[in-house]
This record gives C-alpha cells, structure tokens and sequence, in this order.
C-alpha cells in the first residue's frame, strides 16, 4: 500500500475555521506542501495577516508570526534582513494588502525584498462581514455598497499582481487560482517557483490566488467557483505577470 | 575615564551598537535624524542591519518582526513619528517582545515645532495605543544619562519581554555633551526560547500573537502582562532629589527643565530660598510612594511643576502622589519655548509667598 | 490496482468541490449521514471504480481526505 496523498506535514493538525468552501485552505495547503518539498519547513518564518486567515499562524507547523493588519511586508522585512538565509513568507488579504497594508507591500516590492508574498485575492471583506475591498468588482455587492459596487463611487478595481509588477525589485509575479485541478497544479508550481526564486536571492516574489468568498459573495461554494472563472478572472487575468528570469533568457 | 564630546542623537546610536543592537529601523524625522544617520554607517560595520523605512508605521513593524526572530531590535523617532508607531507598540506589548524606542520629543500637535517638547508624557506612560499597557519609560536630562539608559533599555527589554522607551527632548538630541562610555550593570537575562527562528529542529512551532478570541484567555493574558508591570515598578524605579533635606518649595520636572531648575535651585539659596529638585528618571514606573513621603515632610510648604508642555502632564501625576498635602503650582511652555532660569526662581517665589 | 480513500469525516464542511473534480465521478455527498459540524459528509460511492488520481484530496480545502493505493 502506498500513500498517494495526504494532509501536509506543513499544516498542523488544527481544523480550520473557514466557511465551507473557502480557498484558504486549499491555499494553505499548496503552500505547506511546497515549503515541505523544497525542504524548506524547517526553516521557514511566516506571517500573517489580519483577516479571515489572522489564525494561520494555527495551520501552519512552522514557526509563525502575527502582524498588525496590512504590515506583514514590514514585520517580513524585519525577519528576513535579519534571518537572509532563512524562508520567510507572508500570506495576506487583499483588505490587508490592497487597501491598509498598499505602502508596506509597494514598498517592501521595490526595496526588492527577499521574501515570498501569498495574496489571496476574493475581491470582498471577509471576516468583518463583507464589506467593500479594493478588489471588489465593479457591479459586486458588499455589504457597504449594497447596489454594486460603482466607478464613481469607489473608482476601478486595483491589480496588484501589475501594479508590484512595475516594480524592479519585483523579479516574479503571477497570477493563479484553485478553482480545479489543473489550476491548482498551476498554482502550486507557481508558489514553489516563488519560493525557489527567493531562496536564490532574485529578489521580491508575489502569488496572487484568486479566492472565492461563499459566505460573502452570497453562493453556494460550486456557484462561487464558476462566479470566480466568469467574473474575477476576467478582470484579474490568470497567468505569469512578470518574471524577471524569463525577460533575461 | 577619558570624556569624549558626542552630540545626542549620535551618541543615542553608537550607545545602542555597544549595547548589542542587532537591527535599527527608522524614518528620517527631525529632531532625530542623527540617530538614523549614524546607524546606516555604523550598524553594519558591527554586522547589524540599518533599514530606512518607508513610514514610522513600517519602521515599527519591521522592529516587530525582527525582535520576534529573536533580535535586539530598536527604533527612534520624534513625536508625531512616535504617535505613528503607537499602533505596533501597541502589539509589541501585546505580543511581548522586547524593542527599544527612543523619542527625542518636539513640540506638538500636529506638526506643531520641530523644537524641544515634553508633550508626549501621557502618551508615553499611559500606554499610547490601544489596549491598557504599560512600558518603562527612561528620562535622560543629559547625553551621559542617554547613553546609559539607550544601554540599559536593551537589557530591561529583554528582561521583561517588553517594549522600552527612552524620551528625552530634543534638546538632549541635538546638543553636544562630554560623556564617557561606562559598562552598564550585568542582568540575568532569559532565552529567547519563545522567538521565531525556524523551526531547526524544534518539536513544536513558535507562534508569535496577540490575538485571543476567548475572552477568558485574553482576561489571563492581560493579568500575566499586569503582573509584569508590577514586577517593573517593584524592580526599575529611579528618580533623583536634589535639596530637598530642607526644602520649602520642591520643583519637579524631568530632562531639560529638571536642568534649568538646577540653576534657578542654585540662585534661589543663594537668596536664602530653600528649594530643591524632585526629578522622576523613570516617567513610567512614577516615584509615586517617595514624592508622597516628601510632601509629607513638614519643612516642604509647595510644589512647582516646570515641564514644556502648555498645561501640565507630568503634574498629573505629582498630584496623584502629592494627594493634596501641598499646594502644587505649575510653569511651562510648549512649542519650543523653555522656561527660564528667570521664571522659575519668580515661580517659586510666589508658590511660597501664596502659601506664607 | 486498487484504491482506498478515506475521509477524516467528522471534519468535513460538505463543501462539494471534491464531486467536481472526480474523473469517475464517484465522490458524493452523502445525504443520509449528518456529522458532528451538522453538514452531510462527502463520500466514496464506488471505490471500485478509483483510480487513486486524489483529486478529491487536493481539492479538500480541510485536508480531511487520505488516498491510498494497492
């Protein structure tokens, strides 16, 4: 008998507070696995976020630190120029770095910071309750635009993926989702690219996971999935954004 | 030991590499912008870090992140530099870890001066950011105390798990003083078992939080940092008296005024005026019990607050230890304005003629 | 070959993203059994059929199902 799969030796036992249907964990699990594959659980330093994922820091078995909400690239700049040979990731929001956390992660992106940033993007406040966020789509309703989100109101959905992207100090940035099978194998080749371009000393690599919200977006979890494909995905492209490696090639 | 003539700020700096400084994070805001200056050429030649962050919200965080890996971390900054970074001590407390944050305070609100204040005294001993939190609050009145207590403040941090702060005006910053380097008294200090490092081998995972959803916890965790606090008031407590065996009329002020009232203390007895300095060296822990037993002192007729703030904060907490045995009288100025030798000896000449 | 998938039942959300991804479309939610959360618990309804691909695994955003093989 062999073990085909099996829950990551990166997560710890704990059982997870998401809604059903949330990505987080598949997210959380993709990351984990990469982190043990890479050999790099060990050593690893992770922080996160304020958020529905505040409690990752339960999740995963390596050592982990929580931050004040949107400062993660900061409090991840303190580790890693401390710690240079160490992993060290973050995994946040897009409350968290869209909108509070945008000067810590533009920031931490242009000083080319050796770190690794999962941002998990489902376009909604989740653990407040649904309010509006940066990435909100425009016509999406939340709980503080209850009509759609409008142009006028709130402007256009930000891409963070691009904007960081514009960064030199930003070597690798790509845009992924979970919502299948093949997309999760796309994303966990993406978060281990990350991670082996950070352990190379390259520079700032950013995952943007296109997550679905369920609970929030008002759907079941399978109507949520094919919502992320029609909608999210078509404003926020799946796909490499930037990598540095392959511009030099 | 031979002196050396050091300015403030620089000597805040180089006090803090001696003292073991591994990481200093910081944001250029006058009139502390020497101590930045001196640490991205200095720290690195003693294999520190030295990171210039985009925001004191950043510089904070980053001290964060690295005292929770388990480094000596520290960061300087002037008031409104100061307020920004309530939020991460805040957590830093929150989370115990040990940080060193140095306020070379100017005058407020807003942007207020960039001259010498002492605005920030609540927001310093009252916690500052969210949450009831204490941290032991250092009060140089000259660059030798500055050095010292920079030194210390590494020690006291990592002793308790807490973060330290040292305020000193900006006056003490910007001016030039003869010093010498003295070793600061040993501690026995804990490892930094509890710090995220990675794993390396470790049967369990560091977790680095302030976060308790069960109110239960959270009441425990908080009665676990009070017991702290208590341990701090019982152990790091300093003040100084000057004059005061005989003194009618006790002044009390901190860092630059505490200085001016020294003069104004001397000119006074030389008139035959008994007065005498009560100087608080650590604003947080207060001398609370040792300014009650003078107030108690029959020869004590008044007291003058000096601090430059425009209404008093300090007094507020004279008057807490003072319980109205005496009369307490105040003098001071913000903006960057400082009292006067002039003033205080007219101050106290009047405190003691209204209770005569 | 054969195949065994467990599920660490008592934890699962009834979520239903591991019966979209089954290429033999045998994972099912099972409406006859409420777990301990209160969700009807996704199940293996012809583990004969099973190719041991753990797509169902992958997908589990709880981490709740175990795949082996023969």
């Amino acid at each position: 008998m062999a073990i085909v799969y099996e829950k990551s030796k990166g997560l710890t036992d704990a059982e997870l507070h998401y809604c059903p249907g949330c990505h987080h964990g598949i997210i959380h699990k993709l990351v984990a696995e990469s982190l043990v594959e890479l050999g790099l659980l060990d050593e690893a330093i992770g922080v996160c976020p304020v958020g529905c994922s505040v409690f990752a820091f339960n999740y995963f078995s390596c050592d982990m630190q929580e931050a004040a909400h949107g400062r993660a690239p900061a409090v991840a700049t303190g580790i890693k120029r401390t710690h240079p040979t160490q992993a060290v990731f973050t995994y946040q929001g897009d409350g968290d770095l869209a909108s509070i956390g945008a000067a810590e992660i533009v920031h931490a992106a242009m000083r080319g910071e050796k770190f690794t940033t999962i941002f998990v993007n489902n376009a909604i406040y989740g653990m407040t309750g649904g309010q509006m966020a940066p990435t909100t789509l425009i016509g999406q309703r939340a709980t503080t635009c209850q009509s759609g989100r409008t142009v006028e109101q709130a402007g256009m959905p930000i891409r963070m993926a691009e904007l960081l992207s514009t960064l030199d100090g930003c070597v690798y940035a790509e845009r992924v989702c979970v919502t299948d099978i093949a997309n999760i194998n796309k994303a966990k080749r993406a978060i281990k690219k990350a991670f082996e371009k950070q352990m190379n000393r390259e520079g700032f690599t950013f995952i943007e996971v296109l997550s679905t919200c369920p609970t929030n977006w008002g759907m079941t979890p399978l109507k949520a999935n094919a919502w992320l494909k029609e909608n999210m995905a078509a404003y926020y492209p799946l796909g490499v954004i930037k990598d540095s490696s392959a511009e030099v090639k | 030991m031979q002196k050396e003539l050091w300015k403030g700020n620089e000597a805040i700096a180089e006090a803090a590499i001696r003292a073991g400084c591994d990481c200093f994070f910081g944001y250029p805001i006058t009139p502390q912008s020497e101590v930045p200056e001196y640490m991205s050429v200095h720290l690195p030649e003693h294999g520190g870090v030295f990171v210039q962050s985009e925001s004191e919200v950043a510089a904070i965080n980053m001290v964060y992140g690295a005292a929770a890996s388990g480094m000596r971390a520290m960061t300087s900054s002037s008031s409104p530099g100061i307020s920004l970074k309530q939020e991460g001590i805040s957590y830093l407390v929150g989370s115990e870890l040990p940080a060193v944050i140095v306020n070379c305070m100017r005058g407020g609100p807003g942007l207020g001066t960039i001259q010498p204040g002492q605005g920030d005294y609540y927001q310093a001993t009252r916690g500052g950011g969210n949450g009831d939190y204490r941290t032991v609050v250092l009060s140089p009145s000259n660059v030798q105390e500055a050095v010292d207590f920079v030194q210390e403040a590494f020690d006291i941090a990592d002793q308790y798990r807490n973060p330290v702060m040292v305020v000193c005006d900006g006056l003490i910053g910007q001016m030039m003083e003869p010093i010498e380097w003295h070793p600061v008294p040993k501690r026995d200090l804990p490892p930094k078992d509890w710090a995220t490092t990675g794993r390396k081998g470790r049967d369990h995972h560091n977790i680095i939080n302030s976060l308790y959803m069960d109110p239960e916890v959270c009441d425990q965790h908080n009665a676990n940092l009070a017991k702290k606090y208590a341990l701090m008031e019982q152990n790091e407590l300093r003040w100084e008296e000057k004059e005061c065996g005989d003194a009618e009329v006790v002044i009390t002020a901190y860092g630059t005024p505490a200085r001016i009232a020294l003069t104004a203390i001397e000119a006074l007895r030389a008139e035959g005026i008994k007065a005498g300095l009560f100087r608080p060296i650590t604003l947080w822990p207060f001398p609370e019990k040792a300014l009650h037993e003078l107030a108690g002192k029959t020869h004590v007729k008044a007291f003058l607050d000096v601090e430059m703030s425009s209404m008093g904060q300090m007094i507020d907490d004279v008057r807490l230890a003072v319980e109205g045995q005496k009369p307490i009288r105040f003098l001071g100025h913000a903006g960057g304005v400082m009292p006067t030798v002039e003033e205080i000896i007219e101050s106290v000449k009047k405190a003691l003629k209204e209770v005569q | 070959m054969s195949a065994k998938v467990t599920f660490n039942s008592d934890r699962c959300k009834g979520c239903e993203l591991c019966t979209t991804v089954c290429p033999k479309h045998i994972v099912a939610i099972d409406t006859t059994v409420i777990n301990r959360k209160g969700y009807h618990p996704a199940t293996v309804t012809d583990i004969s059929q099973c190719i041991a691909c753990a797509s169902c695994a992958k997908i589990c955003p709880d981490s709740i199902i175990t795949v082996e093989k023969f």
